[in-house]
């Protein structure tokens, strides 16, 4: 480990002969600082979706995880049905859901001005189980109360949970080809100095320079561009997200909680990393090609 | 130190030419000469391993060049000093850099060499012009600083192709002179020229081996010139 952090830092602290060898050249300069800050930007959006679609996912399957409802068609039948719920193992309650707490519910979706007081609504009873055996008190209801209906909001959590999770997934496969996409932008650029450099490279070669002496000087100097290029659009990419308008409970807005606001950091040394191996491969490639 | 056996060497379909040997041992000052295309800078690169021959073997310091590593090859290039008629530098560095270069490639800059670099550039008449960049030199003055650049290594091969090419006679007459001394200095030489004159009073001087290369092949020019 403290070898690895004395290369890095003789890295970072650069050798100056190599560093001189190769003219600085505006146009891959500015092609690899642009595109590192571009690709960062977009990975900060990518990294804030799949954190907030993965707490998306973790907190719709939580929050309705061990809850039921149990719907009746008349009040007659919510006696018999909580004594049956009290009765049965698992069940650590039932509660029945008074008419102004189901008016309050549906007064978000139908507005205030309707008379809520003549829509014939069923009973509910809200179950909060803990192990129940969900399957046999369904048996059971069908021969107690046939009419009675037990919601387990599987039929519409499972999907949720499934499109968050699928969400998530499309911000990691965004990650991913955002990394290809600029691993595929800087050996590009690298291939372009390279061949621009065509006459300092033979002349380094004609005075013996072996190529990974070569390779250094392009290395670091690419490396450290995707660096600042990266670390600018991760800035830029966190104050965006920063802006963005706050989210509610059932849709959380894009953004980082906590200590994921540090998650961002990694981008720009992960694109320093990426830029030093692909700038490395590309150039030790390029100048084999080059014999 | 510098082996060519029966080398061929054809380029887009064209035999340039065949069965060439040539070995270039310590002390040895080579002139080869022939008409324009005839291959004599070919010839002179395929001597430090810038290409690779379509036949026959090249040995650099009893090593073949054939499936030698690039580290290697690399290594071997800096016991042999390069001069080109077109004496390429890196533009952007002071022409105190370009001479030192070799010796910034082979990690030796503050040794005994750099000490020496004074000397070297006063050497080949240039130590006025230690902080101009390459592109403000004259021809002549490039091609000494290449001269500079090919022996700051202390190689033990000089090669010079056409080094006199872009320079006047004077000029000309001071590099081979400087060539010279490096021969008296045990290092081989060889230069690729059709300068008459230069053969002449390179002949005068040393014990010049005369090569030409004529019709694919390389002879013995010597008693002709």
């Amino acid at each position: 480990m403290k070898a690895l952090l004395a290369q890095a830092a003789a890295f970072l602290k650069g050798d100056p002969q190599a560093d001189r060898i190769v003219p600085p050249s505006g146009f891959t300069a500015r092609l690899t600082i642009l595109s590192a800050a571009a690709m960062a930007f977009l990975a900060v959006f990518a990294l804030a979706l799949s954190l907030s679609m993965g707490r998306l996912a973790a907190d719709w399957a939580g929050e309705l995880e061990g809850t039921a409802t149990l719907r009746l068609p008349d009040a007659e039948a919510a006696e018999t049905a909580l004594a049956l719920l009290q009765a049965t193992p698992g069940i650590a309650q039932a509660r029945l859901i008074p008419p102004e707490e189901q008016q309050a519910l549906l007064a978000p979706w139908f507005g205030p001005d309707l008379p809520l007081d003549d829509l014939p609504l069923p009973t509910l009873i809200e179950i909060t189980e803990d192990g129940a055996d969900l399957a046999g008190l369904r048996a059971r209801l069908a021969g107690e109360l046939p009419e009675a209906i037990l919601d387990t909001h599987d039929a519409w959590r499972g999907p949720l949970v499934a499109a968050a999770d699928r969400l998530r997934l499309l911000g990691w496969i965004c990650l991913t080809l955002i990394a290809g996409v600029t691993v595929a932008i800087i050996t590009l650029a690298v291939r372009t100095s390279l061949a621009a450099n065509n006459q300092v490279i033979g002349v380094l070669r004609l005075v013996g320079a072996r190529d990974v002496t070569i390779a250094r000087a392009f290395v670091r100097r690419f490396t450290l561009r995707a660096l600042l290029g990266a670390a600018s659009g991760t800035v830029l990419g966190c104050t965006a997200i920063l802006l963005l308008p706050a989210g509610d409970a059932v849709l959380p807005g894009l953004g980082f909680r906590g200590a994921g606001w540090l998650l961002p950091l990694l981008i720009p040394i992960l694109a320093a990393l990426a830029a030093f191996a692909a700038t490395r491969a590309a150039a030790l490639s390029v100048l084999k090609e080059m014999t | 130190m510098i082996e060519l056996e029966n080398i061929a060497y054809s380029y887009g379909g064209r035999a340039l030419f065949h069965d060439v040997s040539l070995t270039l041992g310590p002390g040895s000052f080579h002139i080869l000469t022939g008409a324009s295309g005839t291959g004599k800078t070919t010839l002179l690169r395929l001597c430090y391993g810038d290409l690779t021959p379509t036949g026959g073997t090249v040995r650099l310091f009893g090593r073949d060049l054939a499936g030698m590593e690039r580290d290697r090859l690399a290594l071997s290039r800096r016991r042999i000093g390069v001069v080109h008629q077109e004496a390429r530098f890196l533009d952007h560095l002071p022409l105190r850099d370009n001479v030192a270069l070799p010796l910034a490639m082979a990690d030796r800059l503050g040794g005994e060499e750099e000490a020496q670099l004074g000397d070297l550039l006063a050497w080949v008449g240039l130590t006025g012009q230690i902080d101009q960049r390459p592109p403000e030199l004259s021809g002549g003055e490039r091609q000494r600083a290449a001269l500079a650049r090919a022996v700051i290594m202390s190689p033990e091969i000089v090669l010079a192709d056409e080094p006199t090419g872009n320079i006047d006679w004077e000029m000309s007459e001071r590099l081979l002179q400087l060539l010279i001394e490096l021969n008296r200095s045990g290092k081989a030489v060889l230069i690729a020229t059709h300068d008459l004159a230069l053969i002449r009073q390179a002949k005068s001087a040393v014990d010049a081996r005369v090569l030409r290369l004529k019709d694919g092949q390389l002879e013995m020019a010597g008693a002709a010139l």
